[in-house]
């Protein structure tokens, strides 16, 4: 079920690129100005979805987590922790127990 | 000269196709779709990534995360050449917060703290102010093989190619560091990009170095890579380049470097990116009777590039065997292959030295005797004498996996 998500990963963005036509030499440098691919992959439905969908996708996408290995409910817990505390994502208790609910039913191993 | 940064027009329509459907599982079995994905074949979690084009300035690139961009180097690529084409260089970012596009006559680099003179150099000093410098070498993300530690780690799950080899362009840190003038009592260099944290509070990526390794004349600060100006995902306009270092430290679009007079005390440094402090950085899992250090360098590593696990090999006739190899912080001294699961071991042919904190190819002939399943491993031996272990690594990090590598193929 997750694999099939990855499908929706790569939305293409329009790719603008003014590359350089010149810089062999290295005597000026020209600006690209481009866009960036985005995903709007969500996770799949579930208890605690809408809690991982509303707190993780901000920083991230999705198939950052989706592409995680399986692991056991108390790496996933260290995982969320290290995102509250280290990297601020401002999760409640409830919903970081969601969360770790989610992911060690749809990525868990024993 | 030709742009290399086209768009494969059908590959994008393919993605745009993909990215449609949110019945994915149809397109996953479709054979336009399965051309663009890899399956990496690691046991323990989704091994199964789709390759883009859809990248600026990028070819097919393994998309390991959407946003912000892991990008892997599909491993085809490293049988090419030593030098990795710009196009097909991994990418890393760790927050997505950073421009798509600069106004260059703006674009400055401070040099501040502990130096007698706080600099702003525009971009034509870097190009023209100071003397150029050139080197050779590898970037390595620090999780570069993560998917082989058992039990399987949080974190970028690159497989084997968060790894690229550059010719960098650029100008010595030393010569920009001397100009600034440091302080008697500096002791340490702090480096910035224009990358920003998303969230507030959260902390903005910097990494620091001595400064008796920041003036040791190979610590550079890039505007070329292969001799085109670097790609955006690659951190246009320049980077920190770090030789013989995990690519960790080499800050992307850098504007910022701060001389410290007290140790770095930023969350990248005493928190993030650290190792037990143990031979190979090797621990069991849940032991924790042991200290935790600053990553710090490359360690020898050597891969086979024709032969991919799986394939077929002819019985009693000589095959070529190659691939590329690096020695970490130092050179390559020699790379052997097994064909006896490492009881005994040949001496391979090495290519051209092109700097020894690049790729080095190497090259031998075999020839397979028996019928069946057969294992090829290489070892890469640096010139410190450090050779790639033989032992499966672990640590809780997933950080600096270089295990001798095994290909299994079959004699037929």
């Amino acid at each position: 079920m997750l694999r099939s998500l990855l499908s929706t990963a790569i939305i293409c963005g329009t790719v603008l690129v003014s590359g350089p036509s010149f810089a062999a030499s290295l005597d000026q440098l020209k600006s690209p100005n481009v866009d960036l691919p985005t995903s709007d992959t969500m996770f799949p439905d579930g208890p605690g979805a809408d809690e991982i969908n509303g707190s993780c996708l901000a920083c991230h996408s999705a198939d950052h987590i989706l592409n995680q290995p399986l692991l056991t409910r108390e790496a996933w817990q260290e995982v969320v922790n290290k995102m509250i505390k280290a990297y601020k994502a401002p999760i409640d208790p409830a919903s970081a127990a969601k969360i770790v609910d989610y992911l060690a039913r749809t990525k868990g191993k024993s | 000269m030709k742009s290399h940064q086209i768009l494969h027009p059908t590959m994008s329509r393919r993605g745009l196709l993909a990215g449609a459907g949110m019945g994915g599982l149809a397109l996953m079995s479709s054979p336009a779709w399965a051309q663009d994905t890899v399956d990496f074949h690691v046991p323990g979690g989704p091994s199964i990534r789709p390759i883009s084009t859809a990248y600026p300035e990028k070819g097919r690139m393994i998309v390991q995360r959407t946003s912000p961009p892991w990008l892997e180097t599909p491993f085809e690529v490293f049988d090419k050449g030593t030098f990795t084409p710009n196009d097909q260089h991994y990418v890393s970012w760790h927050w997505a917060d950073f421009p798509t596009q600069f106004d260059l006559q703006k674009y400055r680099l401070t040099v501040r703290g502990q130096v007698n003179r706080t600099l702003s150099l525009s971009l034509n000093d870097l190009l023209h102010g100071l003397p150029r410098f050139e080197i050779a070498a590898v970037s390595q993300c620090t999780g570069n093989g993560r998917p082989s530690m058992q039990p399987r780690v949080a974190g970028a799950q690159w497989y084997k190619g968060a790894m690229s080899n550059a010719l960098w362009t650029g100008v010595r840190l030393k010569d920009v560091l001397d100009r600034a003038g440091v302080k008697a009592d500096a002791t340490m260099v702090r480096f910035a990009g224009v990358e920003d944290a998303i969230l507030p509070g959260a902390p903005k990526f910097m990494k620091s170095i001595t400064v008796d390794h920041a003036r040791d004349g190979e610590v550079m600060i890039a505007f070329g890579m292969n001799g085109q100006q670097l790609p955006l995902l690659n951190g246009f306009p320049v980077k920190l380049i770090i030789p013989g270092w995990v690519a960790t430290y080499w800050i992307k679009m850098l504007n910022d470097i701060e001389v410290l007079n007290h140790p770095d005390d930023n969350y990248w440094t005493t928190t993030g990116y650290r190792i037990p402090n143990v031979p190979h950085g090797n621990v069991k899992p849940g032991d924790k009777n042991y200290q935790m250090v600053p990553i710090t360098t490359n360690r020898p590593r050597s891969f086979i590039t024709n032969i991919n696990d799986g394939d077929t090999m002819p019985i009693g006739a000589p095959a070529t065997v190659r691939g590329i190899a690096f020695g970490g912080d130092c050179g390559v001294a020699r790379v052997d292959l097994s064909l006896d699961g490492g009881k005994t071991w040949r001496a391979t042919q090495l290519g051209k030295d092109e700097g020894k904190y690049g790729f080095r190819r190497w090259t031998t002939q075999v020839t397979l005797a028996a019928r069946g399943a057969q294992t090829l491993m290489v070892r890469c031996t640096n010139t410190s004498g450090e050779a790639q272990p033989d032992f499966p690594i672990w640590n809780p990090g997933g950080y600096m996996y270089n295990t001798i590598e095994t290909t299994h193929v079959v004699a037929a």
